[in-house]
């Protein structure tokens, strides 16, 4: 079959298919964040990129720790829990000065964080100069998993995976199985109802934004294994992630989700088919086509108007 | 008493200051009262008799910051170094630095500042082709002078603009020759960002590859700037089994494109790649691991043997800190102060027309990347070299080519 053996078109076949899933769980990753944020809150934050380039940053800065201190193989782990723990303390103080006062004017809250994240650029620009930096990465995480000779799994796809799969599954637990995920799901249903029972919509607010964000930092810090933190390497995330979560239907997880599949394996079928370039484009004719006919995205939540 | 002492101290400290002013003009003076200023500056530059403005106008913010900052510093340091051997015609260089803040309208009208209101005499800048392009009509209409350092797709010839890099043939024919001849490759995948650049040279190479060397184009792949995922090209790749990958991706692209690379096991134990878009200051993002083994052709590396290189290096550690790194561009964007001296010496007048005229024809001995020449053509006569990079970011030059011609309009290219 056009000159190859049927063993070649099988292998790629399988690798082919890991990279859709590993586009998935990229796009995924980045929308999650976003998709608490945007989805849930109704903030547009044009800062998000920027939240994931915090995160990275801690990595990259942490892996030249880890360099130093001779503990490069397990530096991750850490490096992950320092990107969410600095990304949700960033999401809290921004929330606090900026967001609650433009909670009713949602329109601002895009041009204010817009001005955050050009501020944000800067400040990076500023603190780690303005060349593109490298994390090191630990040994385990480098190369490719091999099940036969002529197919390669890259690892450092199957751990962003593993990790989508871990935050996605802890997302969901948080938000409909936990006190606080009812708290949250109540103000965004009904956010007068919801403080006459008793809920502190307030600090609610502050916690799913910064806990977003925090989500968001930590993809960032995994972004690092598959390209480089710069500046503005949050710019090329900003557009994909809103693309994730406006597709899915705003306010549905699991709308996301199947936004982000779909995105991914048509992009990643299209691109070995076509060029790289005509793959991106096939895709977002075909996400504008459907997002006309369906305004509200794939999964709109049922809401009587 | 007081008074009288406090004369006579206010008289001697005068005779002081006056003696001092004296010297210093005449040392300052020393070579320029051979060229008076109203005979160099004809044209109303801001040339006095102690000072020449020079403007810089690179992106010190924006996406290209990252490229561009090291020009910035090439051209500073040999601003520098200039000033310290007494100047241009014992005229100190002043810098005017202007920020094209990767905006490519911002570098037209920054341009034109440079060149209306501070009267600058040459400038030292632009980077990418879309600044250049941006720039170049007020350069022309104000008759300005522009030191272009980037490697660059050619069909262009200015006379207001010295290009210190190399056109796209002078970069691409030598080192696909290379490679045919060294690793008898005879399939080519092309793979490059999408815009002009890539494209032109892309053009070019499948040209040259069809028509002269005998080989077959695979693949011709071109991705979005910016874009981060290559799976499927990747796979695409593994699918064709290419002899060599022939690479022109730029920006952060280019980390992901390696890292996935080696990833997905392709490293250069099983693919050649020769890349024309990685200089040392890319691979400070790119990770020397997943580089090592791959190819790169340009004009200049950091690693040259030669003494004029290591002095060069040297100093440039010296003033911009131990950890830098100087790829192509940083090394060409050096020459665009001495070029620039060389020619005003040489036309005896900081006048435009007449340092045009001046420098074609110069040979810029000393240069870092070894002598070059200036052509009629605006660019310079320059070597290719191949690179083969280490884990440590480093490259080791496997092939030096003789002399090549700059050719900004190829025939039978286009």
């Amino acid at each position: 079959m056009f000159g190859y053996s049927m063993a070649e078109i099988g292998n790629v076949f399988v690798m082919q298919g890991f990279s859709g899933l590993s586009l998935f769980s990229v796009l995924l990753l980045m929308a999650l964040g976003l998709a608490i944020i945007f989805g849930q809150m109704g903030v547009i934050n044009m800062a998000h990129g920027e939240f994931m380039i915090i995160g990275a940053y801690a990595t990259v800065m942490l892996s030249k720790f880890a360099v130093k201190y001779d503990f490069v193989n397990y530096y991750f782990p850490f490096a992950m829990i320092v990107a969410f723990g600095l990304a949700f303390a960033v999401g809290y103080l921004v929330e606090f000065v900026l967001i609650r006062h433009l909670y009713k004017r949602p329109l601002d809250t895009l041009l204010a964080t817009w001005g955050l994240s050009l501020v944000m650029q800067q400040i990076f620009r500023s603190a780690f100069g303005a060349k593109e930096v490298s994390a090191e990465l630990p040994e385990w995480m480098l190369g490719s998993f091999k099940p036969t000779p002529d197919i390669d799994i890259p690892i450092n796809g199957v751990f962003v995976m593993g990790l989508t799969a871990l935050i996605t599954a802890g997302v969901f637990l948080f938000m409909f199985r936990s006190r606080w995920g009812l708290r949250v799901r109540a103000t965004v249903q009904n956010r007068v109802m919801a403080g006459a029972v008793g809920i502190n919509t307030k600090k609610v607010d502050r916690i799913t934004f910064a806990l977003g964000c925090g989500i968001t930092g930590v993809a960032g810090a995994a972004f690092t294994t598959i390209g480089s933190t710069g500046p503005t390497s949050g710019s090329l995330y900003i557009v994909d992630s809103f693309m994730v979560v406006v597709f899915g239907g705003a306010a549905s997880l699991l709308g996301t989700i199947s936004s982000a599949f779909g995105i991914a394996q048509a992009q990643s079928i299209l691109q070995f088919f076509m060029t790289s370039s005509m793959g991106k484009v096939t895709t977002l004719l075909t996400i504008v086509i459907i997002l006309m006919m369906r305004p509200e995205g794939l999964f709109a939540s049922k809401i009587r108007k | 008493m007081s008074t009288l002492s406090r004369r006579r101290f206010i008289k001697a400290s005068g005779a002081l200051t006056i003696a001092l002013i004296a010297t210093g003009v005449f040392a300052g003076s020393a070579f320029s009262a051979d060229f008076p200023t109203a005979k160099v500056n004809t044209t109303g530059l801001a040339v006095t008799d102690k000072t020449v403005k020079v403007g810089i106008l690179h992106s010190a913010t924006g996406t290209m910051a990252i490229s561009e900052t090291g020009s910035i510093q090439a051209e500073k340091l040999a601003i520098e170094q200039i000033n310290a051997l007494g100047g241009i015609l014992g005229r100190k260089i002043e810098v005017i630095q202007e920020d094209g803040a990767s905006d490519w309208p911002t570098f037209a009208e920054k341009a034109k500042k440079l060149l209306v209101s501070d009267k600058v005499a040459a400038v030292m800048g632009c980077w990418t082709s879309a600044s250049r392009k941006a720039a170049l009509p007020v350069f022309e209409k104000e008759n300005g002078l522009l030191f272009y350092p980037t490697f660059y797709e050619g069909l262009e010839q200015s006379k207001n603009v010295f290009y210190t890099g190399q056109e796209a043939t002078q970069q691409i024919l030598a080192g696909l020759d290379w490679i045919h001849k060294e690793k008898k490759a005879k399939t080519y995948y092309l793979i490059g960002s999408d815009y002009i650049w890539p494209r032109t040279s892309m053009k070019i190479a499948r040209k040259h590859i069809e028509q002269h060397l005998g080989g077959t184009v695979v693949g011709e792949e071109y991705i979005a700037l910016g874009d981060t995922q290559f799976g499927s090209v990747i796979n695409k790749i593994k699918l064709k089994k290419p002899d060599v990958i022939y690479a022109a991706v730029v920006g952060g692209s280019n980390v992901a494109w390696f890292k996935q690379l080696n990833a997905a096991g392709l490293n250069s134990s099983k693919q050649t790649m020769l890349t024309i878009s990685v200089t040392e200051d890319e691979v400070l993002g790119i990770g020397g691991e997943n580089l090592a083994g791959f190819y790169s052709a340009m004009k200049y590396f950091q690693s040259q043997d030669n003494q004029e290189n290591k002095k060069f290096v040297a100093a440039f550690k010296k003033r911009w800190g131990d950890k830098s790194v100087i790829g192509d561009v940083t090394q060409a964007a050096y020459l665009g102060p001495w070029l620039y001296k060389a020619a005003v010496e040489r036309a005896g007048s900081f006048d435009v027309d007449k340092v045009q005229a001046a420098l074609p024809g110069y040979v810029f001995k000393d240069a870092p990347e070894g002598p070059v020449t200036v052509e009629e053509n605006h660019h310079l006569m320059t070597k290719l070299r191949i690179g083969e990079w280490g884990k440590d970011g480093q490259a080791k030059v496997v092939y030096t080519s003789d002399y090549i011609k700059p050719d900004p309009f190829p025939k039978g290219y286009q």
